[in-house]
């Protein structure tokens, strides 16, 4: 059970024109299962390498539990890492692999074989402590990899794409093996991704990165309904994005005035940008909303099984919309069609 | 590929074989023989007087077991050549070895500026003839008291060595993966324990491919040891050659015996690493 605290964190590679992680500060709580998510070369494994001790940062700190490691050697920060290839020494079997670290703390050799039982059961890969890194699959090896980095009861977990070298079926599996093992052990547990749906499926919250900078640390719902800026919104899959001027506890746009309910309207900046999820949209023939309702015009209907996407012009503004394709009205493209944008499902944000 | 064909293959090889062979029975025969001269085929007389002469199996009658431990402590010439060039060969080796160990490391691993050119500085020296840089490099070790002595020997015997190791070297780490030692160190070993039970296992097998290359280059080298050494330092080479300009052809064999044995001796033992799967192609292997 520990928390880690990153404050200030930067770090320059010479071969980049701008930092590879700038100035980023993360909490994380004890026990979390956090994400870090972002296209490749964002700055996300860095950030890892620093908290393990293979990259030391220009500048910043990092605090494991009140003590900063920076100082601390990375074979004694209780932090393990299981890289994205699983790097299973080859010179040893299974059992050798996952009762490194307890060999390494001098423990003796019946307590070891006792734990790499347990943990190979834990993994659910009992009975193939004799074999070779090479004569398993994929997937075992990234177990094995788990187990050997777990037998430490690690402060600190860090997994590096944990689920990008597995195929489709074997992901599934693998993830809601990592989830069950992290809320057993309760470890802190960091991963990286690139995949924002892995994130979303996996995480308590997600440090969501471009280009070295933390654009949002939040929960995974928040990132649907309430994201911080366009990029983050964007890159959850946010396509509505309308211009917005504060206005009397309202917003005004170019299709007219919205009526805002959010709770941040007071740390608005004066030109905002109104966003919603394309789910949450309504739509309706006859004018039979009260409010946030206006005309349009429909561009285009794509129907793609459970769901049918519309897209919607109103006045010089396109908008997607997206409806359960069960018990729908019949509408087609260039009929006139009135939009109504919850209040309560609409969120603005600075730009 | 046919099985006649591979038959054929086959007998080219043992053929081949055998013409590499054939000079060392030679070899042996006239070791053991007295006054073999053409046209016999075999000798009329098998004797051991060049061992004698070499003073390494006393004198008939003197053959007791006493004998040969007085005769040996008589510290004979080629003992002692023998001796000079297995310590001068293991010395360099290991020296080598801990220097090119970081050089192979940065060359295998990393990429920068002037990579090519400071590769083509280290080959260089197999490139050139010794007696280029020996004689320029013999005015210096003159002037710094390295001429005529053992440590000097050791030194310019370095020359031709690092290449050879460095480039062998190098290949282990281009196929390697520092990455694993990043995991054993999260996994909690120190950086001694990273070295032994990570690192060293990894390149092993092409450290052995190394060091064979640099204890062969060291033991068979003449020029180098006859200048620097200026005949202070014998080695068994040195020997060889006064030997065979004596013109005396059993001592010659005999001592040629002497000279090949120990390295076809390692050779032997390490000939698994040479060839096939591991040797120079050790590292991690692809991931």
């Amino acid at each position: 059970m520990s928390k880690l605290n990153i404050k200030n964190l930067i770090k320059s590679f010479p071969s980049m024109d701008r930092p590879a992680v700038n100035n980023i500060n993360l909490d994380i709580e004890s026990g979390e299962l956090v994400a870090f998510l972002g296209p490749s070369g964002c700055g996300k494994t860095t950030i890892l390498k620093m908290i393990t001790g293979l990259f030391q940062p220009d500048s910043g700190d990092i605090i494991l539990d009140e003590q900063s490691l920076l100082k601390i050697p990375t074979e004694k920060r209780g932090v393990v890492m299981v890289f994205q290839n699983y790097l299973l020494f080859p010179y040893m079997n299974v059992n050798e692999n996952v009762g490194f670290a307890l060999k390494m703390k001098g423990v003796d050799k019946n307590i070891i074989d006792q734990k790499v039982k347990e943990m190979l059961e834990l993994v659910k890969l009992p009975d193939i402590g004799l074999r070779k890194p090479k004569q398993l699959s994929g997937g075992q090896q990234q177990r094995v990899a788990l187990a050997r980095a777990l037998i430490s009861n690690p402060r600190i977990l860090l997994l590096d794409e944990p689920l990008s070298n597995l195929d489709a079926h074997l992901r599934d599996e693998m993830r809601d093996l990592i989830v069950t093992i992290q809320q057993k052990l309760k470890v802190t547990t960091i991963f990286v991704t690139h995949d924002q749906e892995e994130a979303v499926l996996l995480a308590d919250k997600i440090a969501l990165i471009f280009d070295g900078e933390l654009q949002n640390f939040t929960s995974p719902k928040n990132y649907y309904e309430k994201p911080k800026n366009i990029k983050a919104a964007k890159f959850f899959g946010g396509v509505n994005f309308i211009n917005a001027k504060k206005d009397n506890n309202n917003l005004s746009t170019t299709i007219g005035t919205v009526h805002y309910k959010g709770e941040n309207y007071t740390d608005l900046n004066e030109d905002n940008i109104i966003t919603i999820r394309p789910e949450n949209i309504k739509l309706s023939k006859n004018n039979d909303f009260n409010d946030n309702s206006f005309k349009g015009l429909i561009k285009s209907v794509i129907f793609s099984g459970t769901h049918t996407r519309y897209k919607i012009i109103v006045k010089d503004l396109e908008l997607e919309c997206s409806l359960q394709s069960v018990g729908l009205q019949d509408i087609k493209t260039d009929d006139t069609i009135y939009v109504h944008l919850p209040s309560d499902k609409i969120w603005a944000m600075n730009e | 590929m046919n099985n006649n064909l591979k038959k054929i293959n086959i007998y080219a090889i043992y053929l081949g074989a055998f013409i590499l062979i054939l000079p060392l029975i030679a070899f042996f025969i006239n070791a053991f023989s007295f006054r073999w001269f053409y046209p016999q085929v075999i000798p009329k007389e098998l004797s051991l007087q060049a061992w004698v002469r070499l003073k390494l199996i006393p004198k008939p009658g003197q053959r007791t077991f006493d004998g040969f431990i007085e005769l040996w402590a008589s510290n004979p010439a080629v003992i002692k050549a023998l001796l000079n060039s297995l310590s001068i060969g293991f010395l360099v080796t290991i020296v080598s070895i801990i220097i090119a160990l970081p050089a192979a490391r940065v060359l295998g691993l990393l990429n920068f500026r002037f990579k090519k050119l400071i590769i083509f500085i280290m080959v260089s020296p197999t490139i050139l003839p010794p007696i280029a840089f020996v004689l320029g490099l013999n005015i210096n070790f003159i002037s710094w008291g390295f001429s005529g002595n053992y440590f000097g020997v050791c030194l310019v015997h370095l020359v031709p060595i690092m290449p050879y190791v460095v480039l062998t070297m190098t290949g282990i780490f281009a196929n390697y993966n520092p990455d694993f030692e990043h995991q054993a160190r999260t996994l909690g070993a120190n950086k001694t324990k990273t070295f032994l039970l990570i690192t060293l296992p990894a390149i092993a097998p092409g450290m052995v491919v190394a060091a064979l290359f640099a204890f062969l280059v060291s033991w068979s080298q003449y020029l180098l040891t006859f200048l620097i050494g200026a005949g202070k330092v014998m080695t068994l080479p040195l020997l060889v050659f006064s030997t065979a300009s004596s013109g005396n052809p059993a001592l010659t064999a005999a001592i040629s015996i002497i000279f090949i044995f120990p390295a076809i001796l390692i050779l032997f033992f390490t000939s698994k690493f040479v060839s096939g799967e591991s040797g120079a192609t050790s590292g991690f292997g692809k991931i």
